[in-house]
C-alpha cells in the first residue's frame, strides 16, 4: 500500500529496487513494443530537411534520421532548452513523482551532426520551400517535417490566469512542471479538506485525453486514504455525452466513475473561471451553467501553435480546420497537398495520436516515406493511429488502454494483461518502465 | 507489435539503471560463476550448504517484494488480477533464487571450514 508519506523516490532507490528483481518485470513490459534495428544508411549528401520542434517527435525523428542518411543537412528549429517527459506531469501532480522528475534539457538527446538553431519558428512557407524564424531567418529546406506540439490555450478560458495555479484550490497540470507541483500542493490541501472537486476536459483534440480521468481517479483515492473522501463531492464534466473517445473504454470509465462516486455532467465546456468567487462557468446545451469548487483542474484548449495555424499546411475544412491542426494523411503522415512535408506528433491532423506512445509509432513510419522519397523507393510502412494510455484507477493501479484510429483496442499482450482491467502490473510500468522507453526513443535506439 | 531486439532492452535498461546495470551483471555473472566453480570443485552439491542457502533465500525473496513495494509506491496489496499475482510470484523468485545461488557461492568459496 502507498503510505501519504514518502511518495518521492530518488533514482538511487530505484536503482536499489531495480537489482532486486524488478529489471525482468520491466523487460517483460515494455520489450514487445521496441522496433528492430535501424537499416545501414542511404546516401543523402546535399538534401536539407529541417524539422520544427525538439519536443518528443522532433527529437526523435531527427535521431532516426541520422542513423539513416548519410550525408543529409539536418537542421532542427526550436528556441527551448529545456526539455520535458510531459507524461510525468500527472505523476508530479498526484504526488507520485518529485517536481524535477519530468525535467532534462534538450541538448542531451540532440544527435550529433544535426543542426540546431535555437530560435522560434515564425512562419512556415511551404509555397517557397522555407521556415522563417523569429529573428527573421530564412531556413530553405528540401523536406520539412513539422513536429511543433501543440498551443494551450488558456488565454480562451475568461477569467484563467496561469500565475495563479496552485492558489485558492486552482490546479493545471499542463502548464509545466512547476504548475504540476503547484497543483498537488492545491490537491493534497484540498485532500485534506474535503469540499467539491471539480474535474474537466476541454472541447479540442488534446494530449493524452486519459489524463484528466486519471487525475480524477488519484485524486478520488488521495481522500479515500486520508478518510474523507465522505466531506468531499467529486464532479467530472464531460464536453461531450461520453467520458472517452473510444465506446467501450467510456463505457469502463463510467462504471468505475458510479463505482467511486463520481458525479458526471455531460455537454460541459468550460468557457470561464472566477478565482476568487472559485466558480466555473461551463456552456452547455441549456445556456450557461456554473459549478462551484474547492479544488478544479483546469484543462485548457488545445490548438495548433500559431506558426501552423497561420500557414496553408492547416486543414482547410473538416474537424480539424478550426483549430489549425496540420492536413496529413493519417497512415504516412504525410502532408497531402505538400508531399515533401510531413507532420508528426501533436501537431498531425489526425483521429487519435497525441500521446508519446503514438509518437514512437508515427516517428518511424514518417521516416520510412521521407527516405524513400529521398531514394526513389517505396515503403508500405502505415500508421494505423496506436495510441496508449495507462489510465491510473486508483494509486497503485492502472489500466493498460491501447487502441487504434477505429477505436479498436489493440492490446500488447492479450490474454495477459487485460486492457480494461485494473492491473498493479500496469501501475508498475507507468511509474517505472515508460520514462526510459520515452527517453531512449528520443535517441532513436527504441 | 514489432519486432523483439535485444539490444533496445539493453538500451532502455542502461537508461533506467545507469552504471548500476552493470554492477548487477557483474553480481550475477559473480554468482553463477561461484556457484559453478564451488560444484565442479566439490564435484557435488553440499545439502547443508544448500539448505542453509535456501533459508538466506527465502529472505532474499521476502526483501524483493519489500522493496519492490517501496520503490513502486505500491505493492503487492495493490495487486487487481492474476497477472499481478504472477508478477509477485516472479519477484520473489528472482530475488529467492539470486539470493540463493550467490549465498551458495559465498559460502563455497570463503576460505573458512564452517562456512562450507
Amino acid at each position: 500500500m502507498i503510505s501519504e508519506k514518502g511518495l518521492h523516490l530518488g533514482r538511487r532507490d530505484l536503482l536499489r529496487f531495480m537489482g532486486a528483481g524488478g529489471v525482468a518485470v520491466s523487460a517483460a513490459l515494455i520489450g514487445p513494443k521496441m522496433a528492430g534495428a535501424a537499416p545501414s544508411p542511404v546516401s543523402a549528401k546535399g538534401a536539407r530537411i529541417v524539422i520544427v520542434g525538439a519536443g518528443a517527435a522532433g527529437l526523435s525523428m531527427a535521431s532516426r534520421l541520422v542513423q539513416r542518411l548519410d550525408g543529409a543537412a539536418i537542421t532542427i528549429i526550436d528556441s527551448r532548452k529545456a526539455h520535458y517527459y510531459q507524461p510525468g506531469f500527472t505523476l508530479v501532480a498526484g504526488g507520485i513523482k518529485p517536481k524535477d522528475y519530468p525535467v532534462s534539457t534538450t541538448a542531451e538527446y540532440m544527435p550529433r551532426h544535426v543542426t540546431w538553431l535555437e530560435e522560434a519558428v515564425a512562419e512556415i512557407d511551404p509555397d517557397g520551400n522555407k521556415v522563417v524564424t523569429a529573428s527573421g531567418k530564412q531556413v530553405p529546406y528540401d523536406f520539412l517535417v513539422v513536429a511543433a506540439g501543440l498551443h494551450l490555450d488558456y488565454a480562451s478560458i475568461e477569467g484563467m490566469d496561469v500565475a495563479r495555479i496552485g492558489q485558492d484550490g486552482l490546479g493545471s497540470i499542463y502548464a509545466g512542471p512547476e504548475a504540476a507541483f503547484a497543483t498537488w500542493g492545491a490537491m493534497s490541501q484540498f485532500a485534506d479538506t474535503g469540499g467539491v472537486g471539480l474535474f474537466l476536459r476541454p472541447n479540442t483534440e488534446m494530449k493524452c485525453a486519459g489524463a484528466p480521468l486519471k487525475y480524477t481517479f488519484i485524486t478520488d483515492d488521495h481522500l479515500r486514504r486520508r478518510d474523507n473522501r465522505s466531506k468531499a463531492e467529486i464532479i467530472y464534466a464531460a464536453n461531450n455525452k461520453v467520458l472517452f473517445s473510444v465506446p467501450i473504454v467510456s463505457e469502463k470509465v463510467r462504471m468505475l466513475f458510479r463505482d467511486r462516486d463520481v458525479k458526471v455532467r455531460y455537454d460541459h465546456i468550460q468557457t470561464g473561471i472566477d478565482l476568487g468567487r472559485k466558480v466555473a462557468t461551463f456552456a452547455t446545451p441549456s445556456g450557461p451553467a456554473e459549478i462551484k469548487y474547492d479544488f478544479i483542474n483546469v484543462v485548457p484548449p488545445m490548438r495548433a501553435p500559431a506558426a501552423v495555424r497561420n500557414s496553408p499546411l492547416r486543414w482547410q475544412d473538416g474537424p480539424w480546420a478550426s483549430d489549425g491542426w496540420m492536413e496529413v494523411d493519417k497512415a504516412t503522415l504525410r502532408h497531402k497537398r505538400y508531399p515533401n512535408v510531413f507532420g508528426v506528433g501533436d501537431i498531425a491532423g489526425v483521429p487519435k495520436g497525441k500521446t508519446a506512445a503514438s509518437v514512437k509509432w508515427m516517428v518511424p513510419v514518417a521516416v520510412d516515406h521521407l527516405v524513400a522519397s529521398l531514394t526513389g523507393g517505396q515503403t508500405t510502412s502505415s500508421y494505423n493511429g496506436y495510441t496508449s494510455c495507462p489510465l491510473i484507477t486508483q494509486l497503485g493501479r492502472a489500466m493498460l488502454v491501447e487502441f487504434d484510429y477505429d477505436n479498436n483496442l489493440v492490446p500488447s499482450f492479450p490474454g495477459v494483461i487485460a486492457p480494461l482491467e485494473e492491473l498493479w502490473i500496469t501501475w508498475v510500468m507507468k511509474t517505472m518502465a515508460l520514462k526510459p522507453t520515452y527517453l531512449t526513443m528520443l535517441r532513436g535506439q527504441a | 507489435m514489432k519486432d523483439m531486439d535485444p539490444f533496445v532492452f539493453l538500451v532502455v535498461f542502461q537508461e533506467m539503471l545507469g552504471p548500476v546495470l552493470w554492477l548487477l551483471v557483474a553480481l550475477a555473472v559473480f554468482g553463477l560463476a561461484g556457484f559453478l566453480i564451488v560444484v565442479l570443485r566439490e564435484g557435488k552439491l553440499d545439502s547443508k550448504r544448500l539448505v542453509r542457502s535456501e533459508l538466506i533465500g527465502l529472505l532474499g525473496g521476502v526483501l524483493a517484494l519489500v522493496l519492490a513495494a517501496k520503490f513502486t509506491v505500491s505493492g503487492f496489496t495493490d495487486a487487481g488480477g492474476p497477472v499481478d499475482w504472477l508478477l509477485v510470484g516472479l519477484i520473489w523468485g528472482i530475488g529467492l533464487a539470486g539470493t540463493t545461488i550467490l549465498a551458495y557461492a559465498i559460502q563455497g568459496l570463503a576460505p573458512c571450514r564452517r562456512c562450507g
